[in-house]
């Protein structure tokens, strides 16, 4: 099988530093990322020959969420393109590292800065996580203007936050599979017990059970700890020819396959399966691009913008039968560091930071790569070969798979 | 005593969702009812998606439901600090038909999945916001 996506490695990684109202602008952290990725891709900004970011500059959903958009950018490191795109529809914020890959695959561009910028802490301040799309704050009123489009359907019902809607998905996988909160807690604390071990993590402090459920609810079944922290940061990543391999002095990851699919409706609430949404159709799509399977994966970083997120995707990717990711994480054995399938080792969106979905592929490339620190997954000696990589929730899913090479 | 109604973000009406959010001035639930294959499309189009038929019009259902799934919200959104139900209800009249709304006149906490509701209409302005009760 001969994917396009095997034309494509991710050739080098950075990410700027990552913290809570930093008060840099999201240019800023983006410039740090984006040196630091294309150096070590072995490359300057002259060799840089396309961008592509999630979700463009003015890309909805609330302050300190879209970052700079493409020329912004393209403009401060004064690069020369043959492609360039940014765009928040599509498979999710990994739609722009597909996008990236279809671009080299297609010979438009050899190198391909891809990247994705948050500054929702600075700009949401202490006032904690905004619904999406609005910022009415206390007292509502005034200055609010009405909601058409698909948000009339939640928004008027007070519904304002997607961790609303995902909580109900929550709450009837609970209903169709006897998902527990004790089984959904384990997400949160394999997170924070890995975010331990990772400096560049937000929140460290060890997490118990006792202390996930002393914790506020947020919308049921949702506590805080279900839900990821708005920080600051920047991570990029060069997407560049396969044949650049050789000329990294550093093991790269290879695409081995993406999985883009949404055969549901696009909807968040008249999807036909509240306990899977898209992560269903990507996750399938995905491994009909390889032949590779869910029991060679050595690590999976699965989105967990909210704890059950990452549940769907075990299930969407095949890690566990559906509706069969209760038990499968229950106890947390299975998804620790030495454990069968390691998931978010650097601590997920939950404890490691919301960088808003490229944390995710920033850290399996450092897994592939053996550069994990102190929570590098060993494999028994062989380490990392294989990571799985997907973004999204409800109507908008992304997924990649990774390989190691050199 | 009751409650004030809460603040309420208001839709922006048009020639396609009028019917929807006035519906309730007669007391009555509508969704547009395709009359040539008998879709009930939502949220609301010009041509049925089932078999692409013009011929789309407002029709009443019975106004009840079922409660597919829920969340007891406590985050202040908008400022106000109580606990409210969002209810996600399916409708009996077409399989996946459903509606997001609020779950009121009960406790927040009488919410669960498969619990039986009936629709109840909160005006705002030129508005009527179709909620549900326990029935």
């Amino acid at each position: 099988m001969t994917g396009f996506e095997r034309r494509s490695i991710i050739s080098g990684i950075g990410q700027s530093a990552v913290g809570r109202r930093m008060g840099r602008s999201g240019l800023d952290l983006t410039i740090d990322a984006a040196l630091e990725a294309i150096a070590d891709a072995g490359l300057t900004t002259a060799d840089v020959d396309g961008i592509a970011t999630y979700p463009g500059a003015g890309g909805g959903a609330g302050a300190g969420f879209s970052g700079p958009g493409t020329p912004e950018v393209q403009d401060a490191l004064r690069l020369e393109v043959g492609w360039h795109t940014g765009g928040i529809e599509g498979a999710a914020q990994l739609a722009a590292v597909v996008n990236a890959v279809m671009a080299v695959g297609a010979g438009l561009a050899r190198h391909v800065l891809v990247y994705r910028t948050v500054t929702e802490s600075t700009e949401q301040g202490s006032g904690g996580r905004q619904g999406i799309g609005i910022g009415i704050g206390a007292g509502g009123g005034g200055g609010v203007p009405r909601m058409g489009g698909a948000m009339q359907w939640s928004i008027p019902f007070r519904a304002y936050s997607a961790a609303n809607w995902l909580a109900m998905n929550a709450h009837r996988h609970f209903h169709e599979y006897g998902t527990t909160p004790e089984q959904l807690a384990m997400i949160a604390l394999n997170g924070r017990r890995n975010a331990g071990l990772n400096p560049k993590a937000v929140y460290r402090d060890p997490m118990t059970l006792e202390d996930y459920f002393a914790s506020r609810m947020v919308t049921s079944p949702f506590r805080l700890y279900d839900c990821d922290a708005p920080v600051d940061g920047s991570t990029a990543l060069v997407v560049s020819s396969a044949e650049h391999a050789t000329a990294v002095d550093h093991p790269v990851a290879r695409v081995e396959a993406v999985g883009t699919a949404l055969r549901g409706r696009p909807s968040w609430d008249q999807f036909d399966d509240m306990t899977t949404m898209a992560a269903r159709d990507a996750g399938a799509q995905l491994w009909t691009r390889t032949d590779l399977g869910p029991a060679d994966v050595d690590v999976a970083e699965l989105y967990d913008g909210f704890s059950f997120l990452a549940m769907a995707w075990l299930e969407a990717l095949g890690f566990c039968g559906k509706g069969e990711s209760g038990p499968f994480v229950e106890g947390g054995h299975r998804i620790a560091l030495d454990g069968e399938l390691p998931l978010n080792t650097h601590g997920g969106q939950l404890s490691a930071g919301r960088l808003h979905g490229f944390g995710f592929i920033h850290e399996a490339c450092l897994q592939l790569r053996g550069e994990a620190g102190d929570r590098q997954v060993d494999r028994g000696g062989r380490g990392v070969e294989v990571a799985a990589v997907a973004n999204g929730g409800g109507p908008v899913a992304g997924a990649l798979l990774l390989t190691r090479e050199g | 005593m009751s409650r004030p109604a809460p603040f309420r973000v208001q839709p922006a009406l048009d020639d396609d969702n009028r019917f929807f959010w006035t519906s309730g001035q007669d007391g009555r639930l509508r969704f547009l009812r395709c009359r040539s294959c008998g879709y009930y499309l939502h949220p609301p189009l010009p041509r049925c998606p089932a078999c692409g038929g013009r011929d789309v019009a407002p029709e009443a259902v019975s106004g009840r439901g079922e409660v597919f799934s829920f969340t007891v919200n406590h985050q202040p959104w908008d400022g106000d600090p109580d606990p409210y139900a969002i209810v996600l209800v399916a409708l009996p009249e077409q399989d996946r038909l459903r509606l997001t709304s609020n779950l009121v006149n009960c406790p927040p906490g009488e919410a669960r999945i498969g619990l039986p509701v009936r629709v109840v209409f909160e005006q705002h302005d030129q508005v009527w916001f179709p909620l549900f009760e326990p029935a």
